[in-house]
């Protein structure tokens, strides 16, 4: 179980997400951010993936929507949105899973992953709607650039739901303004131009990205795509906010299905055990 | 409608500058590609005022496409509807011959404007997504033409389906890449294409085949497109001396539609019917037709009527003509559809099958399964226009590709 945070400084004291960063920075540890996709490879089984997430130290825990045309994501994250639809998901599930997460582990921010379709489709009320009352932190909308902000961006921030920018190594410091512009909770940097899980971004290039990003905003920076050993999360965390992990886990749940959270759990133990060490330890 | 009293005076000034045509339109991709989608926006915008862009456009669609294409009266066609429809009844109907093209169809006119912007924008690789591979075929002529090395993304089933034009992109030096995620069809060849596209931003120009995708690719392929239109204007009003009573075209994506009907949409005086496939029937769920058994929402870069179910998931689309067999529609057409300056009409894919052996053996042209669906609209409009009324059809490509198909549905075997 996790235990209250204690939070130093002016971060609203609802806002998880700022309490969960900061929380990471007193221990002197990037933030662990974790995704899995709802209903894959069953409902029940994602309740048992999540809790095993949390339990083995993950401070942010991102729920992919399955849609039937992830075109930002690569063959893991594309055959776990297959899977679980396969299996009947669908949006009032991802609520329901979303509800049992948000009670029962009430200080650990849930960030809701997904594309524009099926997060639009009763429309932006609904949806925020549903995720403020369902107690959901945040919203990252792949295909929602700053561009068509209007069409989610309000409707949540209204909730105190937070729409989650993301920076890639294409947006250039004349875009950077735009995707900070109305940006919050943190700043997701896709440190890959492509799609997720595949390979990963040269240190140095994260590094740069970093330290660029964080002279431009005071939101915590996390960096995700292609991380996927300890030591990768390790280096990145040595720089980054946060750290994010995402194929890695689909792929677990993949390979081993029912008996997966063990496993999970095992990972991100180790992957918490890494990002806790990181600072702390030999500089690579 | 908002969207036609901001612009009271023109429906050809759409989209405004944030790519929305009313509520349709946008730009919803990922934001490692906004950069690029903002650049291509810029460079298009450079391009329209560049005298030798233009120029050199219209050196290639006349002598690589061979363009103009002709304004052609059906005379058989037309006495055929007259003596089946009541006295008076029976428009003259005209072909606007888009199959004459070089490859065989009206693609090629989009390609070309799009690989001389790729040209402009110094990119050195060329992508593409294609469905029955007509798009494909056409892209990888271009990319041929100006040397460039380019990859084609094709369904699996599609790759399967539609082996000659898969052989001919690859004479002309294209790589077929079979896509196997999804249902292994268009719109999965079009992810694949996006999900190449955001890995290789900075070498890499996607020629998309259709009006849809994020702006500004909806008004570039339609302003490329719009060729057919313009040269159809001048040629029926030197022909008849004024503009016709109805154009008519068939809608997957909607380039070819789009290209014909644009250039009259500020002409009250012309009506026009855009044709969807509704495959075994819209009531069955088994069709392309989205205006007609659709709804609006988000798909590859834009919002636009898709087919999908109740939680937005996109359902598959199913027609005779793999060139319609799409869940979306290009943006501008769900415009015009909501303010009602086209109709949008369903054809199945039997009705289409009919009207394509009646343009064999009347006309002595096979028209692509595709224009079919446009010819077999002629069963209900030639029959209760006056017989002083003048129709054009798009004939938006030709038919050999699709002999097998047509053989195969009538039970032939070849």
């Amino acid at each position: 179980m996790v235990s209250a945070p204690t939070v130093t400084g002016h971060a609203a004291m609802t806002d998880r997400i700022a309490l969960a960063f900061a929380r990471a920075r007193s221990e002197g540890r990037a933030a662990l951010v974790t995704f899995v996709t709802a209903g894959d490879p069953s409902i029940a089984a994602t309740l048992d993936v999540l809790s095993a997430l949390v339990e083995g130290g993950a401070d942010v825990v991102e729920l992919g929507m399955p849609f039937t045309d992830p075109m930002a994501d690569g063959p893991a994250i594309q055959a776990a949105n297959l899977r679980s639809l396969a299996n009947g998901t669908t949006t009032a599930a991802i609520f329901q899973i979303a509800r049992w997460f948000c009670e029962r582990y009430p200080h650990v921010p849930l960030v809701l992953m997904g594309y524009a379709n099926p997060m639009l489709r009763r429309g932006a009320e609904w949806f925020a709607n549903q995720a403020a009352s369902t107690g959901v932190s945040g919203v990252i909308c792949v295909d929602l650039p700053p561009e068509e902000d209007d069409q989610l961006g309000p409707a949540l921030r209204e909730r105190g739901v937070h729409l989650i920018r993301l920076a890639t190594p294409t947006t250039d410091a004349a875009r950077l303004p735009a995707v900070l512009d109305g940006a919050s909770g943190f700043l997701y940097y896709v440190s890959v131009a492509g799609i997720t899980g595949l390979q990963q971004a040269a240190q140095a290039s994260i590094e740069d990205a970093v330290a660029r990003l964080k002279a431009a905003t005071d939101l915590p920076v996390a960096v995700g795509f292609g991380i996927r050993s300890p030591d990768q999360a390790a280096a990145v965390g040595r720089v980054a906010d946060g750290v994010v992990v995402g194929s890695a886990i689909v792929d677990l749940v993949a390979r081993h299905g029912a008996d997966a959270p063990a496993q999970v759990r095992t990972y991100i133990q180790s992957l918490s055990a890494a990002l806790a060490a990181a600072r702390k330890g030999v500089h690579a | 409608m908002n969207d036609t009293t901001t612009l009271p005076n023109s429906l050809r000034a759409q989209p405004d500058d944030r790519g929305h045509f009313g509520q349709f339109g946008g730009r919803f991709v990922s934001e490692t590609l906004m950069p690029l989608i903002l650049d291509l926006e810029r460079e298009y915008r450079a391009a329209k005022q560049d005298p030798a862009f233009k120029a050199e456009f219209d050196e290639l669609m006349r002598d690589f496409v061979g363009r103009p294409s002709p304004l052609y009266y059906a005379e058989r066609l037309t006495e055929h509807y007259r003596a089946k429809a009541p006295a008076g009844k029976g428009p003259k109907i005209y072909f606007k011959r888009e199959e004459l093209n070089h490859t065989g169809a009206h693609k090629i006119n989009n390609c070309i404007g799009q690989i001389l912007l790729a040209r402009r924008m110094g990119k050195t690789r060329i992508i593409a997504e294609t469905g029955a591979g007509q798009h494909g075929v056409a892209t990888a002529t271009v990319a041929a033409r100006f040397g460039l090395p380019c990859t084609i993304f094709m369904g699996a089933k599609d790759v399967e389906r539609q082996k000659p034009n898969v052989f001919r992109m690859k004479l002309l030096g294209a790589e077929v890449h079979p896509v196997t995620s999804g249902a292994q069809t268009l719109k999965d060849a079009m992810n694949e294409a996006l999900r190449d596209w955001v890995a290789t931003v900075h070498n890499t120009f996607y020629i998309i085949g259709t009006v849809a995708g994020p702006h500004p690719y909806p008004e570039l392929v339609r302003d490329f497109q719009s060729v057919i239109g313009n040269e159809a204007r001048e040629q029926i009003l030197e022909r008849e001396g004024r503009l016709p009573d109805l154009l008519i075209a068939a809608v997957g994506g909607g380039s070819n539609a789009i290209g014909l009907f644009h250039p009259f949409l500020d002409d009250p005086e012309v009506a026009m019917t855009g044709v969807e496939a509704a495959g075994h029937g819209v009531e069955t769920g088994q069709h392309a037709a989205s205006l007609n058994g659709g709804l609006p929402g988000i798909l590859h870069g834009n919002r636009t009527y898709l087919l999908q179910d109740e939680d937005g998931q996109i359902t598959e689309a199913h027609s005779i003509s793999a060139g319609l067999d799409y869940p979306g529609i290009g943006p501008e057409h769900s415009w015009l559809h909501d303010i009602g300056r086209v109709q949008y009409l369903p054809v199945t894919d039997a009705e289409a099958l009919d009207a394509f052996q009646l343009c064999c053996k009347l006309e002595g042209i096979i028209p692509a399964l595709e224009s079919a669906h446009a010819l077999a609209a002629l069963e209900t409009k030639a029959l209760e226009m006056d017989e002083d009324r003048i129709i054009v059809v798009n004939v938006s490509g030709r038919g050999d590709k699709d002999i097998f198909t047509v053989a195969d549905a009538l039970g032939v075997a070849i």
